[in-house]
């Protein structure tokens, strides 16, 4: 039988610990954008759901034109990239080279968001007038809303990348790595979304 | 890259509140953020416990006397919604998952502290909220899953302050998921192994997986459906040409997942009391945990069976019964590993092990109801019937409500530093225990019989079996007396516990009642066999 003796045996016996652990931020960040990639699934399964068992009434079909949504991917896939740039500026120390990336990726992000606009105020049917209509904008509106987040925190991590006071350097990158694999996610989803809703 | 601790910086003293009033500030103490959130969770209770006594009372007579119908309906949404978002699910999570598992991991917070007490914080106010759209235009009125059609015809006020209310809770269960499984994974002592962690960890990392993939879906889903009520769209309305069954198939997408999110955090916590009281390891550690992620995995694929009488094609109800069918198999290997924890121990017999054995009775006829229920030809004779409620009242009250007060008599002196009173607690188990059973047994017999759930008023055939149920419903109300005057006498005046009253080898019994801010005066321990009991000194290690 086991007494307290032993549990102070257990105690004892260790000696080597360090307070330190290693930075888990990403990892948190990461089980996060897990789940709200499950909230675009649960969006998606719903979409493929009624496209495939809910047929539209006669007349309500439209096909959707192709030219905005596939420069808004194109939108998308350079501003990854000149994100990208912006964090391997950052890590040479070049911190106006960085801002100047992550302005223009901002840029591009606000771009997108008007060419969805425009899109919007194109397209023949609003959001009540039957189930493809609603879901096409329940899946577009929150991938704007995710957007229009991930370009106002890439304009706050502009500004933090300031040359002279600023919190982003070289030795602190966390910021600018979360913003930007949160972007890239963003831009992932587009990808799935296009190809879902308007190639498919 | 590393961070390292600076004593001096993560302790906050001066800047947090001392004594009571830290229980009621934006503490970033795990400890403290369990402790709020028990009791907030069981102040809810208390109001959900209300409710239930109020749909026992109309259910005693056939007719609806006791209160109008519309009333009746917002009373089963809220004690519904009441029980599970912000009693069992914070509790059995969110409180002694805070509590216990920066010990268990050796560590000396959760991975977040901030983001949990943001996800602490986001509770009371959405409850209030919840129990607040009562006053308003009443209270929603479809059930704790808001079907539509008749979620979007019921009054608006009412179901869209619930779907704010879930929504919110929803965010304060994926923030702790984050944190739990960050808190498992990545911040373990140097030199602790996962396999060498108790099974709550596993049970909490199972968990909080389960929480981190469905709970989203269901936010997805209620904010679809709010358009539905505000803006007029017809994903879920037939009228406008939406579909219902894809409300219910993404609706039970997260919510049979939760009933693992209520039950498995149980599971872990009766396999760390039943060790300590009975003298023996835990049996079978491997296959539990082996089980347990089965479970998370099996969990994931069977929403289905809530949706058997939904117009299901054949092919899925083969496949969601087989599936459903799979997940006794795990379930079964947890429940004999506990009763062969059990085999030839020292028991002691107090509080704790009544309940946890309590735990084990009910289990397995909730456990077993369940299979049954899987079964489609069955399950479309009581659908939607008592049977239903009865089975689901024996997982989740005779399941893991037996064991949050098993867990609180097994934690008390560790959380204050006094012994709860033996005699009033053998007493509250003793009439729970009965009183539950009075309660939710005769049900099965309801249900089988025909007599549906969600109604007021019924066939007064059945009135005889159901002042029956209500007796118990009291019985089950009273048994909070003994217990609460228990709790407030022993933090009072308890008798001092000790660090260790129980002489257990988990982690948290190894520093001092109540544990320093910290948790250890000095470096964690490395607890390499936090089962190792009834073994020479000599052979541990």
């Amino acid at each position: 039988m086991t007494t307290l003796d032993s549990s102070k045996e257990i105690k004892k016996n260790n000696s080597e610990v360090n307070e330190t652990h290693e930075d888990f931020r990403m990892f948190g960040l990461i089980t996060f954008l897990i789940a709200d990639g499950m909230t675009f699934a649960g969006f998606f399964a719903a979409y493929l759901t009624y496209k495939a068992v809910n047929p539209l009434p006669d007349g309500a079909l439209y096909e959707l034109e192709l030219p905005i949504p596939t420069l808004n991917t194109i939108l998308l896939l350079v501003s990854s990239a000149t994100f990208h740039k912006a964090g391997k500026a950052l890590l040479k120390d070049k911190n106006s080279d960085s801002q100047k990336w992550l302005f223009f990726t901002a840029f591009l992000g606000i771009i997108f968001l008007i060419c969805q606009l425009f899109e919007y105020f194109h397209l023949p049917f609003g959001l009540t007038d039957n189930l493809f209509a609603s879901t096409f904008y329940a899946l577009t509106g929150f991938h704007g809303l995710h957007v229009t987040l991930g370009t106002l925190m890439i304009l706050i991590i502009a500004w933090q990348s300031r040359i002279n006071g600023g919190r982003l350097t070289s030795q602190n990158m966390f910021p600018l790595e979360a913003v930007e694999l949160y972007w890239h996610f963003v831009d992932g989803i587009w990808v799935v979304l296009f190809i879902i809703l308007y190639l498919l | 890259m590393t961070i390292s601790i600076d004593p001096q910086k993560t302790n906050n003293e001066g800047l947090q509140p001392k004594g009571w009033l830290r229980y009621f500030s934006f503490s970033l103490d795990h400890k403290v953020i369990g402790i709020q959130y028990l009791v907030c969770g069981f102040l809810f209770y208390l109001i959900g416990g209300t409710l239930a006594s109020a749909i026992r009372i109309e259910l005693a007579s056939p007719m609806s006397d006791f209160m109008p119908r519309d009333v009746y309906n917002q009373v089963l949404t809220l004690h519904g919604t009441i029980m599970i978002f912000l009693w069992i699910v914070p509790v059995v999570n969110g409180a002694f998952g805070n509590y216990l598992i920066p010990f268990y991991v050796g560590a000396r917070d959760m991975a977040f502290p901030r983001l949990n007490a943001v996800a602490f914080w986001l509770i009371p106010p959405s409850g209030l909220m919840l129990v607040a759209s009562y006053f308003v235009e009443g209270a929603a009125q479809a059930g704790w899953t808001a079907y539509p059609p008749l979620s979007i015809t019921t009054p608006q006020s009412g179901q869209i302050i619930w779907i704010l209310s879930v929504l919110l809770l929803g965010g304060s269960s994926i923030f702790g998921g984050i944190n739990f499984i960050a808190t498992i994974i990545k911040l373990r002592r140097p030199g602790l192994k996962l396999m060498q962690l108790p099974m709550y960890c596993w049970a909490m990392l199972g968990t909080s997986l389960l929480v981190v993939l469905s709970t989203p879906v269901l936010a997805g889903t209620l904010i679809l459906l709010s358009f539905d009520i505000i803006a007029n769209t017809g994903f879920f309305n037939p009228v406008l040409g939406g579909n219902v069954v894809v409300y219910q198939h993404l609706f039970w997408f997260y919510s049979h997942p939760a009933v693992y999110i209520m039950v498995l955090p149980a599971f872990g916590l009766v396999s760390e009391i039943l060790p300590v009281h009975a003298r023996k390891p835990l049996f079978g550690y491997t296959t539990m945990v082996f089980s347990i992620m089965g479970i998370v995995v099996l969990g994931l694929v069977v929403w289905a069976h809530h949706m058997f009488t939904s117009g299901t094609p054949p092919w899925m109800r083969l496949f969601f019964t087989i599936a459903t069918a799979f997940i006794a198999v795990p379930t079964g290997i947890k429940f004999f590993n506990w009763v062969a924890t059990l085999w030839g121990g020292k028991i002691s017999i107090n509080s704790a092990m009544l309940f946890s054995c309590g735990f084990i009775i009910n289990f397995v006829f909730g456990g077993i109801t369940g299979v049954a229920l899987a079964q489609v030809p069955f399950d479309i004779h009581v659908h939607d019937t008592y049977f239903v409620v009865a089975h689901f009242h024996y997982i989740v009250y005779g399941g893991t409500v037996f064991i949050i007060f098993s867990s609180i008599y097994h934690w008390f002196p560790k959380v204050t530093g006094k012994m709860l009173n033996e005699k009033l607690g053998i007493l509250h188990f003793i009439i729970t225990f009965i009183g539950f059973n009075l309660c939710f047994a005769p049900q099965h017999w309801l249900g089988l019989n025909g007599m549906p759930r969600r109604v007021a008023e019924y066939d007064p055939q059945f009135q005889f079996v159901n002042q029956i149920s209500s007796l118990g419903a009291l019985l089950m109300a009273i048994s909070t007396i003994p217990f609460l005057i228990n709790v407030f006498l022993s933090v009072r005046k308890g008798k001092d516990a000790g660090d260790n009253p129980w002489n257990a080898l988990t982690p948290e019994w190894l520093t001092s009642s109540p544990p320093p801010v910290e948790n250890w005066e000095g470096e964690a321990p490395l607890v390499e066999e936090p089962y190792g009991y009834g073994k020479e000194i000599s052979e541990l290690k």
